[in-house]
């Protein structure tokens, strides 16, 4: 018998709502976060809209001694790390320290602080180089630092796979839970807003140069122009069923009951793409059928081609517009590390109160995408099962499950 | 019943040759491949030595698009794992492609790309507002560095599960763990694991720098990475990578595959202590050994070598002495122990790759590499560091481990698969 791994905290820094209640909140009622970048004067640049985050003040939530060594992307990851256990009221202190692990997914590092680093070895010299630089940049800091700030002694580790690492990052904290270690933090946050981070995301090619904020990041429209990139994500706490039953667990949101992931085939190939495989082999992993799934939180990149690729594998598992789809990441921009994680957090929501968020913006879906997109306002509808999907560049594919546990 | 995973292939490429046959002959003679850096002016630095490999992308094989295209830590990666595949014998076009995966590890990634590409987008420094005028379309490669695990899958043609482990320098016995649990599990059959590093350019220098953990041996760069001497001051940063072919036992047996060792436990934990500091009592570490040791079903006994991280710091060495004393009890006293750290130095997330394919070259050649440099060992690094000089002895288990920045602590324990001969 396999062990259940239910989540019991949540944690959300999104440029919708710091803090769970305020972004979905904000996800119903379709307010998006999507705004010209201030951070730096971004005139000279070809595209200019961005998912930042405008009201997170880090010495409100973090010890002022952190501040100096950590990177805004860690300094959102441990906020919401604290906000996910304070959800939870997992008190860490009580629990063993082997018994709680932190697993997160990273895609960029803490590239604004590397960033001052790099200026300052070019422009003055290798001894202004902080002495930070070394574990302020690296994937694994946001593990090591919530890892420190916690206690927590037990298996931990850093995944990178664009876009999709997210979603392999809860699937590896079922996995860590289920080969013994009780509770694992996990979720991604990614930030790169500084110059050099924002003109590496504008070289991906796939960046929306719109300026209209309601118009720029349209998945699955028949205007899609490429996504928004934004900063924030998600952070989850997992727990053994067992062991979350047997500390007097007040909330359980939902059960990750599958997960898989794979990869496309080389470029060129003739081969079909790996997402579809991806979402059948986490179906199945949860012991479900397609008919099960009452809801899909796609991918969505908002580049027509995949696009339909999406929509195809879509329709190719639940029939021509067989399940509601949705795609909320229209709000926040997409997140990298961050992306999958709140999804999962939207997904866990629409179980909580049977309702299917709408995809903000996609008004016009091609026909023959076969899609049933959730669009305009949210849709109420008893959902007990959902499927997330995430796909990262270069051919990254992961799909979780999550279903409602019985209160 | 559980699926036992075993290395049947072996890719590596580290300073001092390319190969797997001439890394063992550097590993065994006990000669060091640690430099004053040749890739730039090191003089503006406080530690001006490296393990610089000589690696020739050309002759390596990788043609001119795909040397345009990949970071040097990439291009590592792929160049070892189509040696790990050469050498396993397997007809991965012959495979379901659906049934291979990638695991691979790497703790800074594209640090020479992003440098050099920041060079010329910054104007050396000048700009704060990087100039989109000289934007390589390669630049979002370089920010994230999941292309490298892709590169890995595109060259074998794997459509399994496809990830990178960033651990720091754990991320090399990490990847490969991982890659173990997907083979039992039952995600993959086969997995090309393992790890590349290439962060010998000068942020990476000036960031250890900053911290004073790198040598300060300029004068004396073939003798300055010294693990366990009273003398040592810091380690010396190397590049270098190795990946694997890790297949499910049964599978390998029935298609008569030379096994080089089963990988019969792993485990990592954390120190939630320091990001860069550690404890004396090396307590996380040898929570990990004993770990390892109990999904290997061994008392600690049975270990005939351990592969040490032996980085070179005074921390570092003290830190694990205690932790090998602390795990295995008066056994540690009765066990080799080296740092081939002291040969190639230290190539942060892709060195306990490199240190697992020493581990498996130890069993397989019955020789344990020695520590290069041991003359005076630290008084409180009371244990045998095989000085000098290699042992030839009989090896069926082995312990290697790795510490790293965040506080990772990681181990694994290979051994020869019964039956297999010495």
């Amino acid at each position: 018998m396999t062990e259940s791994v239910y989540v019991t905290g949540l944690g959300v820094a999104a440029s919708t709502g710091l803090g769970v209640e305020k972004y979905w909140d904000a996800t119903l009622e379709g307010r998006g976060g999507i705004s010209q970048l201030t951070r730096f004067d971004a005139s000279a640049y070809p595209a200019r809209l961005a998912g930042q985050i405008l009201d997170f003040e880090a010495r409100e939530h973090i010890p002022s001694r952190l501040l100096p060594q950590t990177d805004v992307s860690t300094r959102l990851a441990l906020a919401a790390a604290d906000w996910a256990l304070t959800d939870a009221k997992v008190d860490p202190t009580a629990l063993t320290d082997y018994d709680m692990g932190v697993v997160t997914s990273n895609a960029s590092g803490g590239f604004e602080f590397t960033h001052r680093e790099f200026k300052k070895l070019w422009s003055q010299g290798s001894q202004y180089v902080s002495v930070y630089e070394s574990f302020a940049w690296f994937y694994a800091v946001n593990t090591g630092q919530i890892s420190i700030r916690h206690g927590m002694r037990g298996p931990s580790s850093a995944l990178v796979a664009e876009q999709a690492g997210g979603l392999d990052a809860v699937g590896h904290a079922r996995r860590t839970i289920r080969r013994g270690t009780p509770l694992v933090v996990t979720g991604g946050v990614d930030s790169a807003f500084d110059p050099w981070g924002w003109l590496a995301h504008l070289s991906s090619g796939h960046v929306s140069d719109a300026t209209d904020p309601h118009r720029a990041y349209l998945p699955f429209d028949a205007e899609a122009r490429g996504y928004v990139p934004g900063e924030g994500g998600a952070m989850l706490v997992l727990e053994q069923a067992e062991a979350a039953r047997a500390r007097g667990t007040h909330h359980v949101y939902g059960e990750i009951a599958g997960y898989a992931s794979t990869f496309d085939p080389p470029p060129g190939s003739s081969r079909p793409p790996g997402l579809r495989r991806a979402a059948k082999l986490a179906i199945a992993d949860a012991g479900l059928r397609a008919t099960d799934i009452d809801v899909v939180f796609a991918d969505a990149v908002g580049i027509p081609e995949l696009d339909r690729a999406e929509a195809d594998a879509i329709a190719a598992i639940f029939g021509p517009r067989g399940v509601p789809v949705t795609a909320p990441k229209t709000l926040t921009g997409r997140l990298f590390s961050g992306g999958g994680p709140l999804d999962l957090v939207a997904a866990l929501l629409s179980i909580r109160d049977g309702v299917i968020p709408a995809t903000a913006g996609t008004a016009d879906v091609p026909d023959d995408y076969q899609l049933d997109l959730v669009r305009g306002a949210p849709r109420g509808a008893p959902v007990s099962t959902a499927l997330v999907l995430g796909r990262g560049r270069w051919g990254f594919n992961s799909a979780v499950v999550v279903t409602a546990v019985p209160g | 019943m559980t699926r036992r995973v075993v290395i049947t292939g072996i890719g590596v490429r580290a300073p001092g040759g390319a190969g797997t046959e001439q890394f063992w002959d550097l590993l065994t003679s006990g000669r060091t491949a640690t430099r004053r850096i040749s890739f730039f002016d090191p003089s503006p630095y406080r530690s001006q030595v490296a393990g610089e490999a000589d690696f020739d992308p050309l002759r390596e094989g990788l043609s001119p698009r795909e040397i345009r295209r990949m970071d040097r830590a990439s291009q590592f990666a792929v160049v070892c794992a189509r040696d790990a595949v050469r050498d396993s014998g397997l007809d991965v076009g012959a495979l379901d492609p659906h049934t291979i995966g990638v695991s691979l590890g790497s703790a800074v990634a594209a640090a020479t790309s992003l440098e050099n590409e920041y060079r010329v987008l910054s104007d050396d420094g000048e700009k704060w507002l990087v100039d989109p005028e000289y934007l390589s379309p390669h630049m979002f490669d370089y920010l994230v560095p999941s292309v490298m695990p892709a590169e890995v899958a595109w060259t074998v043609g794997a459509e399994g599960p496809v990830t990178m482990v960033s651990n720091g320098c754990t991320s090399g016995l990490d990847s490969v763990g991982h890659a173990v649990a997907l083979i039992r599990e039952g995600s993959a059959d086969v997995m090309l694991a393992g790890a590349s590093d290439t962060p010998i350019t000068p942020i990476v220098v000036a960031c250890f720098d900053a911290i004073k953990a790198t040598t300060t041996y300029n004068d004396d760069p073939e003798h300055a990475s010294r693990p366990f001497d009273g003398s040592r001051n810091g380690f010396v940063l190397a590049e270098s990578a190795a990946m694997f072919v890790l297949e499910e036992y049964e599978n390998a047996r029935r298609r008569d595959a030379h096994i080089y060792a089963e990988i019969s436990g792993y485990a990592t934990r954390c120190n939630a202590y320091h990001m860069t500091g550690l404890k004396t009592d090396g307590r996380e570490m040898a929570e990990a050994i004993r770990a390892a040791l109990d999904e290997s079903r061994s008392d600690g006994t049975e270990i005939e070598y351990i592969n040490a991280h032996g980085s070179g710091t005074k921390q570092n060495d003290r830190h694990e002495t205690a932790a090998f004393k602390r795990s295995l009890g008066e056994h540690a006293r009765k066990t080799p122990i080296s740092s081939i750290k002291s040969m190639v130095g230290h190539s942060l997330g892709a060195i306990g790759s490199v240190e697992i394919a020493a581990s498996a070259l130890a069993i397989k050649h019955g020789v344990i590499p020695p520590t290069a440099n041991l003359h005076t060992p630290d008084p409180e690094c009371d244990l045998d560091y095989v000085p000098l000089v290699a042992r030839e002895q009989r090896v069926d288990t082995v312990l290697t481990v790795g510490s790293g920045f965040g506080g990772f602590q990681s181990a694994m324990v290979l051994r020869r698969p019964r039956g297999a001969a010495a």
